[in-house]
């Protein structure tokens, strides 16, 4: 009833190729960047950026790299958090050893360092596959880590890995204020998640598709493995090592190599897997879901206990928190081992046949 | 040459315990196809319960001796091992049955995080000591050939020893017992194990309950000799490379990966490691397995993986 695309006649073949070819689509769409870049801006205070709504939009951004990866070329990959961290020390030493390098080359660079790592530690899924793939992947994981604390060239020679940087700007504006950091990362995304998109329903995408869903068949029919796997671990780390570069230089400002240690990685994964494997919107309900759920669970176990009239130390509140993590990731993945993106296309089809279900 | 031989001996008693932890990943990815991240968690689990109730039985029975509670502790942690295994069958895995690898490894990911709070909930999150009586002094052994000795640590040994002896154990159980053979046709197919009337629920049950004992004394060697306290989660990371390098379907390859890693981590640590800086342990075990999957991608004594279309 309300979200029909019958009596919408396409008349050329570019209206039928666009992103969007149903009005209801593109009209939610410009809804959503309407509130992102305006509503929100004006009704956010300055807690709500700095611990919601900066890190959602980084983790979107690092989260559509992942999936583009393990969602859409099914290479499981566990070494995520080490594609953050060469993204995030490749762009600290651009940033620091060219001065006057501007913020958004940086980052770019940042990326590409991430790209070159993603390429050489993709290696090895032209052999391995699956779960082996997945453990290998963590040896970039745990080489990143090793390699930003103990070689001080990277580092800037700083002892214990970390560094900081300040003066960010983007051509003549200073991004210092909560609300100017939220409005550069949340450009960043749009353009990155527009590529993503883009990419995913061309020629490219289903290549990675194909190797996804049958390596041998795909190679059968004259698709290059080696091509698509190596490429999907290009495009993949470039994102995510440019979220990397995103959440070092503006949400935390200085870190350490800590910053992206192997948590990060397995929470990138659950956020594609939570938000559902190869959908470009998934990636953004998943990131939303592990980024809210600790937030929320923080604020609202004291709350509970306290209803109950029952003090809770501080740490058996973070011992609660990591049993109803855990609970919840395990009980969503029994009730929708979809993601969240399947719930959402269910819903589309609910509204398609409304009234008249049948 | 007696430095490199302390070194060697010093790698192949870390490779032991290694593979004590790689065993149960083994043991559940073959008898269910789940690659179990949980290890870990199941590990810190067992060593928790195990140091808390050898601390708590003595207080409440007024019993002294120590022999007495360490087993009654074993058997109370193994007890709770097993109720934790028909419960994560019970609620998870009945649920899973036919996802894919990866959500079932997120699974398992999540049950590690449940784990760890309950663990530390239940029994707190300090270090504890497990204290079973075991040497603690150091021994030299050909003393006669080299100048000084080779240094030993007899608890090594011990450790050793007790692994060596659980896997002689298991494979007992897999070849010779109608349980074993169960195990077995279940590793293979889920469906035609089914079909020929092996119940798969109780089966996952044994497995688990197997893998909780493994994690039980690989706590109980581990914790006695670092103490129990979280970072012994981290165990299951170190234990990884040693599952892919034997393959993951493979009790032997256990074994011989875990000797082959420790063996390889400690030779780096020493000679390679003064030259970039140190502590290449953890990520160096990562690139042995990975140069050795280059090779065999199902590991050295993994099943063949054939491809059709």
């Amino acid at each position: 009833m309300f979200y029909r695309e019958n009596g919408q006649f396409k008349t050329s073949y570019r209206a039928d190729q666009q992103i969007f070819p149903i009005a209801q689509d593109r009209i939610v769409i410009l809804a959503f960047l309407a509130v992102a870049f305006v509503l929100v801006p004006m009704l956010a205070s300055d807690y709500f950026y700095r611990a919601i709504l900066i890190p959602l939009v980084i983790m979107s951004m690092a989260a559509l790299g992942v999936n583009i990866l393990v969602g859409y070329c099914g290479q499981i990959s566990l070494g995520s958090g080490a594609f953050m961290a060469v993204g995030a020390y490749g762009a600290f030493n651009f940033f620091v050893r060219f001065p006057g390098m501007p913020l958004i080359p940086a980052l770019v660079l940042g990326g590409l360092c991430a790209t070159f790592f993603g390429i050489l530690f993709g290696l090895p899924s032209l052999r391995v596959k699956g779960l082996y793939l997945a453990v290998a992947t963590l040896a970039a994981q745990f080489f990143s880590d090793w390699m930003f604390l103990r070689i001080k060239w990277f580092t800037n020679n700083s002892d214990s890995g970390s560094v900081s940087v300040n003066n960010l700007q983007v051509l003549g504006l200073p991004i210092e204020s909560a609300m100017s950091k939220y409005l550069f990362c949340l450009g960043l995304l749009v353009v990155v998640a527009l590529l993503a998109k883009n990419l995913v329903r061309g020629a490219i995408g289903r290549e990675w598709m194909a190797i996804r869903d049958m390596d041998v068949a795909a190679s059968v029919i004259g698709i290059r493995p080696m091509y698509a796997k190596l490429s999907a671990f290009a495009v993949s780390s470039f994102i995510v090592g440019m979220a990397g570069a995103l959440w070092a230089f503006v949400h935390l400002g200085s870190w350490e190599p800590a910053a992206f240690s192997v948590e990060v990685s397995f929470r990138l994964l659950f956020m594609v897997i939570i938000g559902g494997l190869g959908s470009i919107m998934g990636a953004f309900f998943g990131a939303a879901f592990i980024v809210v759920l600790p937030i929320f669970l923080n604020q609202f176990l004291p709350a509970l206990f306290g209803l109950f009239g029952m003090e809770i130390s501080t740490a058996g509140l973070s011992h609660a928190e990591l049993m109803i993590f855990g609970a919840l990731i395990v009980w969503f993945l029994i009730v929708e081992p979809h993601g969240l993106a399947k719930l959402w296309s269910t819903a589309k089809q609910k509204l398609r046949v409304w009234p008249f279900p049948h | 040459m007696a430095f490199f031989l302390e070194t060697l001996i010093g790698g192949l008693m870390a490779g032991m315990l290694y593979s004590l932890v790689a065993l149960g990943f083994v043991l559940i990815f073959k008898a269910s196809g789940v690659f179990n991240f949980a290890q870990g968690a199941m590990v810190l689990f067992a060593a928790l319960a195990m140091a808390r109730f050898a601390e708590w039985i003595p207080k409440w029975t007024g019993i002294e001796n120590m022999l007495v509670a360490n087993l009654a502790a074993f058997i109370i942690a193994g007890a709770i091992m097993f109720v934790c295994a028909w419960v994560i069958e019970r609620l998870v895995l009945r649920h899973l049955v036919n996802q894919e690898g990866a959500t079932l490894l997120m699974a398992t990911l999540g049950i590690t995080y449940f784990m760890e709070g309950l663990g530390q909930t239940l029994f707190g999150s300090d270090i504890y000591k497990i204290d079973v009586g075991m040497p603690k002094e150091p021994v030299f052994l050909f003393e006669s050939m080299f100048e000084g000795g080779v240094l030993v640590n007899k608890e090594d040994v011990i450790a050793a020893a007790i692994a060596a002896a659980l896997v002689v154990l298991l494979s007992l159980f897999f070849q010779k017992t109608g349980t074993g053979r169960a195990l077995r046709a279940v590793a293979d197919d889920h469906q035609a194990a089914q079909s020929i009337g092996i119940p798969l629920n109780r089966i996952w049950v044994i497995v688990w309950c197997v893998a909780g004992v493994v994690a039980l004394v690989a706590g109980m060697i581990w914790g006695s000799k670092l103490g129990v306290q979280f970072s012994l989660t981290t165990v299951a990371l170190r234990a990884l490379p040693v599952v892919i390098l034997g393959g993951l379907t493979s009790v032997p390859g256990a074994i011989i990966g875990g000797l082959i890693i420790g063996v390889g981590e400690k030779l780096s640590e020493v000679y390679l490691g003064p030259f970039v800086g140190g502590g290449i342990e953890i990520w160096f075990a990562y690139v042995l397995a990975l140069v050795f999957l280059l090779f065999r991608p199902q590991g050295l004594f993994g099943e063949k993986i054939i491809d059709r279309v």
